[in-house]
């Protein structure tokens, strides 16, 4: 599945929820399930400073594709869950289709205010630094 | 007996923000973040609109009409504070950006010219950000030294240890009137009183307080005391310090400019009189006019009537949120203003704040610029309701409601 069919698969999802609650209710579900990041990338190089909950990102170049690791606090549910949809987009894709991908699915889902501003702590940040993640293993192949 | 709740006609209150009116996420708006800033009521929007659509001219200069009457108006500011305050001179009352602009003209001013290496600035670990940078930096550049007064669990200050701290060294002192925080009235009055009895000078930061508590600066004798208008139901971008006129004769100005000169040549330039040494470049014109308005409404409720309603709903809401299981009230002091910093078990104060909104409720969630408090605490951050004259007990109803609601989604 591409980027962009994996965010269209995001936006049916959500199109199920009228209630904004629900919405945000489904986020933390996906935050519960999201699995703990490996110990070794739990360090402050990893860590992506915001403004509210602590957030790690960690990545991993696998064969022509990178693998993003990345975790919350644990009682940042909404983050947890905002983050584990972030890595179901990108992770696992071709580094310059990382690098390239216009990230559309969070603002039609209605949830683009806890990615961009200062409270969402670090998603927006988290989001800029796969990206910029994808860029380099793009430059860097090797 | 009667209480505040039936003095003051808290619906006929509400009229007068017609920001309360709107939903919010399609829920009703609560606005519970009164502590950031207070809505404005609409006597307030219209004294801005007046002076621009009015009489918006430059003041003090101009010769024309519209200055004329914008000075007046601008001047009539000023008096109105000092009456607010009980100043005993006008010119004790500079026109500011805010409580922060007051403390920096403090440390920029008094702090460059009468500080020295080894002297002692005393703070207290209550202090918001904008009470702890601007002496750090001061500290930086003249090799002064920070003492912090402690606290207790509570969160009221330890005075048996500031005493400790108050030494021939101390030559300054400078802590909030009122937590922003957690709520905590200091004793002022006793800290004032100490400092001064070991020779140092106090600034108050008053940015929460002179909401709540009537303010008497010549009965406190401080020698500064620093507040913002958009916590009183006022504009933004406009404050005041009080200064001691003694204080501030011997002060020199910190920003050069027009307004703040007698006469500039190219080899030299004289300085303004007071207060307009410390007022330099044109001034907030049309929110210091507005300022007064919003001290005439805050008049026309009574501040001691708005102060007993707002404990009323203080008390309430602490019932209220107690009885929550797994909810703890952060900040017990002995006297607090209307403000309610909780911590939820297991939940980001974060994601308290972000539910609450989608409910329509408007809290404030983080370390609300007092990291040093917060680390003290053995908290991240909290979330903070804090509450004005025009809250009401069925919003704190939402509130605790919103708060189980919280609870059950994050199981």
């Amino acid at each position: 599945m591409t980027i962009n069919e994996k965010q269209d698969e995001i936006i049916d999802e959500f199109d199920l929820f009228d209630d904004p609650l629900d919405k945000t209710q489904y986020i933390i579900d996906l935050g519960k399930k999201l699995p703990p990041m490996p110990e070794k990338y739990l360090t402050d190089d990893n860590r992506i400073m915001g403004c509210q909950s602590k957030v790690w990102l960690g990545a991993e170049k696998q064969g022509d594709t990178v693998h993003f690791y990345a975790d919350a606090e644990p009682t940042a549910q909404i983050s947890k869950g905002l983050i584990s949809l972030l890595i179901r987009v990108l992770s696992d894709e071709k580094a310059e289709d990382i690098a390239k991908a216009d990230i559309y699915f969070i603002d039609k889902v209605g949830m683009g205010n806890l990615v961009t501003s200062r409270r969402a702590g670090g998603l927006a940040a988290m989001l800029a630094q796969m990206k910029a993640y994808g860029q380099i293993y793009a430059a860097n192949p090797a | 007996m009667q209480t505040a709740t039936d003095i003051l006609d808290i619906q006929r209150i509400r009229a007068d923000f017609p920001i309360l009116d709107q939903l919010v996420n399609g829920k009703q708006l609560v606005y519970f973040d009164n502590a950031a800033t207070t809505q404005k009521p609409l006597s307030v929007l219209q004294a801005i609109s007046g002076y621009y659509g009015g009489y918006n001219a430059n003041i003090h200069r101009g010769i024309h009409q519209l200055a004329e009457k914008a000075t007046s108006a601008f001047e009539a500011t000023r008096q109105k504070f000092q009456e607010f305050l009980n100043a005993r001179h006008l010119e004790e009352i500079i026109f500011t950006y805010g409580t922060t602009d007051g403390i920096n003209l403090v440390a920029q001013s008094y702090g460059r010219r009468f500080l020295n290496a080894g002297d002692e600035i005393i703070i207290s670990t209550l202090e918001h950000h904008s009470n702890i940078v601007p002496w750090q930096m001061l500290c930086e550049e003249k090799g002064c030294i920070l003492k912090v007064i402690p606290i207790d669990d509570n969160g009221d200050l330890l005075i048996d240890e500031y005493e400790k701290l108050l030494s021939e060294r101390t030559k300054l002192v400078s802590v909030v009137h009122v937590s922003n925080a957690l709520g905590t009235i200091n004793p002022v009055k006793t800290i004032i009183d100490k400092a001064h009895a070991a020779g140092a000078v106090v600034l108050i930061d008053g940015a929460q307080a002179s909401s709540h508590i009537t303010l008497d600066v010549q009965a406190l004798d401080c020698d500064f005391y620093s507040l913002s208008a958009h916590k009183l139901y006022g504009p933004t971008g406009m404050g005041v310090l009080y200064g001691k006129k003694a204080l501030l004769e011997a002060m020199p100005p910190y920003r050069g400019g027009g307004e703040m000169i007698k006469e500039v040549t190219f080899e030299k330039t004289t300085y303004n009189d007071l207060p307009y040494k410390f007022e330099a470049g044109t001034p907030n014109i049309a929110d210091v006019i507005a300022a007064r308005t919003a001290l005439e409404y805050i008049e026309g409720l009574g501040k001691e009537n708005i102060a007993a309603y707002e404990h009323e709903l203080l008390v309430y809401a602490t019932e209220k949120l107690s009885q929550i299981e797994g909810l703890r009230i952060i900040g017990q002091a002995r006297e607090k203003v209307s403000v309610i910093s909780f911590v939820l078990d297991g939940i980001h104060h974060q994601d308290t704040g972000v539910i609450l909104d989608q409910l329509g409720i408007a809290v404030r969630t983080g370390h609300h610029c007092t990291q040093p408090l917060m680390r003290r605490l053995g908290v991240a951050g909290t979330s903070r309701a804090s509450f004005a004259v025009y809250n009401t007990r069925e919003e704190i109803d939402r509130l605790a409601q919103g708060i189980l609601r919280v609870q059950k989604m994050m199981m």
